[in-house]
């Protein structure tokens, strides 16, 4: 995907959630860090471009949740980023944004993460790539590009915000 | 999520990711892109204080004894606030109900409560190195909450992570240290931290409390409390402690506080914006005084919850290296 398709997913994805969603009072995006908070960024301004309207962003960062934390005896701990969600979630529509969906571990510690702070009135995920092989029951309610892989592929997304330019490529997971 | 990738040109990723040692026994010991990364990982911890649950999973299952072989309030609950937060299971050994004072030796102590399996150890102790010691007997991770008079590095951390805050950088800025030098292993975890990070440190006290040592780290010492604090970022007070002073150091603590004390008049020389740091507990009307510690320039409340975050930042990236040394 380049820049122009990864925009134009994001335009219609944009207008999937103005169209599902009656009324934007009351919902809010969080993206999980990096590429998420970058995407829901994008998503924010799209949305509040087409309705007028002006919805709230905050990022969360799911180190401290990752269910493979302190399992793996070596190799570092994963760098612990800043959660910044400036506004109560209870009671609000929340559209979750990350860039690939995977497994769905990340989204299971990304729900966790944010039950810790209320209990919004519902969750709705929003994945740039869904490159299947899920491991855990859970499915995107938006998603840009659906992308068969195999496992022994990786998919890298990355946005001009954090890489310096907008593209989704496919690479073979180097031997390490 | 895709694993971390980077390009280059664009989020500058850490120098470092990791704390090369299994313990931290002290500031010494840390590179400066070691302690960028407790920093920059008390910031992200930070957070975690102003949500509705002030809880993360991320060691569970982990548990960490708190060994005080001295009386501390600030500094194990501190520990123990940060233990929690973060879903460690917390033991609190006190020094008045354990064997120790039965005649056990230190290292007996470490042993047994080694066999139990934590998986980390705070430890407090009067004899400086007593981390060193349990640092080659145990397989724990060993975390020093002050031993002796030789470091503290926890809370020369949370006062480099204060500084930073409110200042915004350390390197380059005048920090003057006033107070009982020669007793303080606060003050010499902090003149490590602070050359390591490039700050100008000055220290200020009579010239029995100015220990014998300091050229070594190449800072400027002065019993001229004026001369300290002219044009200082940051003034910080150290207390005088009574406890540890067998000899005269100086005439009578009314003489001290005329000749050293923070006051008003001597924070003025200092620049407009600078902050007052005093890592506690404070004896008012000796090294600080009153109207100066509760003062608008007074970050001593902050420093205590900052020390929280701190506390969570050595926890976490200390608890998944345990088996670094094995591994490297």
């Amino acid at each position: 995907m380049d820049a122009d398709r990864i925009g134009r997913a994001l335009t219609r994805i944009a207008h999937e959630i103005v169209e599902r969603n009656k009324s934007v009072d009351g919902l809010a995006f969080v993206g999980i860090r990096t590429r998420g908070d970058h995407l829901a960024r994008r998503l924010a301004a799209a949305v509040n471009g087409i309705t007028g309207g002006n919805v709230p962003r905050g990022a969360l960062d799911i180190t401290l949740y990752r269910d493979d934390l302190m399992r793996t005896a070596v190799g570092p701990q994963p760098l612990v980023r800043r959660t910044d969600i400036p506004f109560s979630i209870d009671d609000r529509a929340i559209l979750l944004v990350d860039d690939v969906l995977y497994t769905g571990r990340t989204i299971r510690a990304a729900l966790d993460a944010l039950i810790d702070f209320g209990r919004p009135r519902s969750i709705q995920l929003v994945v740039l790539v869904d490159r299947g092989h899920r491991e855990l029951p859970i499915k995107a309610d938006y998603v840009g590009k659906n992308i068969p892989t195999s496992a022994a592929e990786s998919v890298q997304v990355r946005v001009q915000e954090s890489d310096g330019c907008d593209e989704v490529v496919l690479q073979q997971e180097s031997a390490r | 999520m895709t694993p971390a990738s980077t390009t280059p040109g664009v989020a500058a990723p850490p120098e470092t990711t990791t704390l090369r040692g299994k313990d931290l026994l002290g500031i010494a010991d840390l590179s400066p892109a070691e302690i960028s990364l407790v920093l920059d990982t008390a910031e992200a911890m930070k957070e975690i204080a102003s949500r509705p649950i002030k809880k993360v999973p991320a060691l569970r299952g982990k548990t960490v004894v708190n060994l005080f072989f001295e009386p501390s309030t600030r500094t194990r609950t501190s520990f123990e606030i940060a233990e929690k937060r973060l879903s460690a299971d917390t033991l609190n050994l006190a020094i008045a109900s354990s064997s120790v004072a039965k005649g056990e030796t230190l290292a007996d102590t470490a042993l047994t409560l080694e066999a139990m399996r934590p998986d980390m150890i705070v430890l407090r102790h009067s004899s400086s190195g007593a981390g060193h010691l349990l640092s080659r007997i145990c397989r724990s991770a060993i975390i020093n909450a002050g031993d002796g008079m030789h470091e503290h590095p926890t809370q020369a951390l949370l006062d480099a992570f204060t500084i930073r805050e409110r200042k915004g950088r350390i390197a380059g800025l005048k920090v003057a240290i006033v107070g009982d030098l020669l007793h303080s292993r606060v003050l010499r975890s902090n003149l490590h931290l602070l050359t390591k990070l490039g700050a100008e440190a000055w220290i200020c006290g009579p010239p029995t409390l100015i220990p014998p040592d300091v050229a070594r780290f190449g800072v400027r010492a002065t019993s001229r409390v004026e001369e300290a604090v002219d044009g200082a970022d940051v003034i910080m007070l150290l207390r005088i402690q009574l406890e540890r002073m067998q000899g005269a150091y100086f005439p009578s603590l009314r003489e001290y506080f005329n000749v050293f004390g923070m006051t008003r008049a001597r924070v003025r020389l200092a620049k407009p914006d600078a902050i007052v740091m005093h890592p506690g507990p404070m004896n008012r009307g000796v090294e600080i005084a009153s109207e100066v510690a509760d003062g608008p320039d007074s970050v001593i409340l902050e420093q205590v919850a900052n020390g929280v975050a701190v506390r969570m930042a050595v926890l976490y990236l200390l608890a998944g290296g345990a088996e670094h040394e094995e591994a490297a």
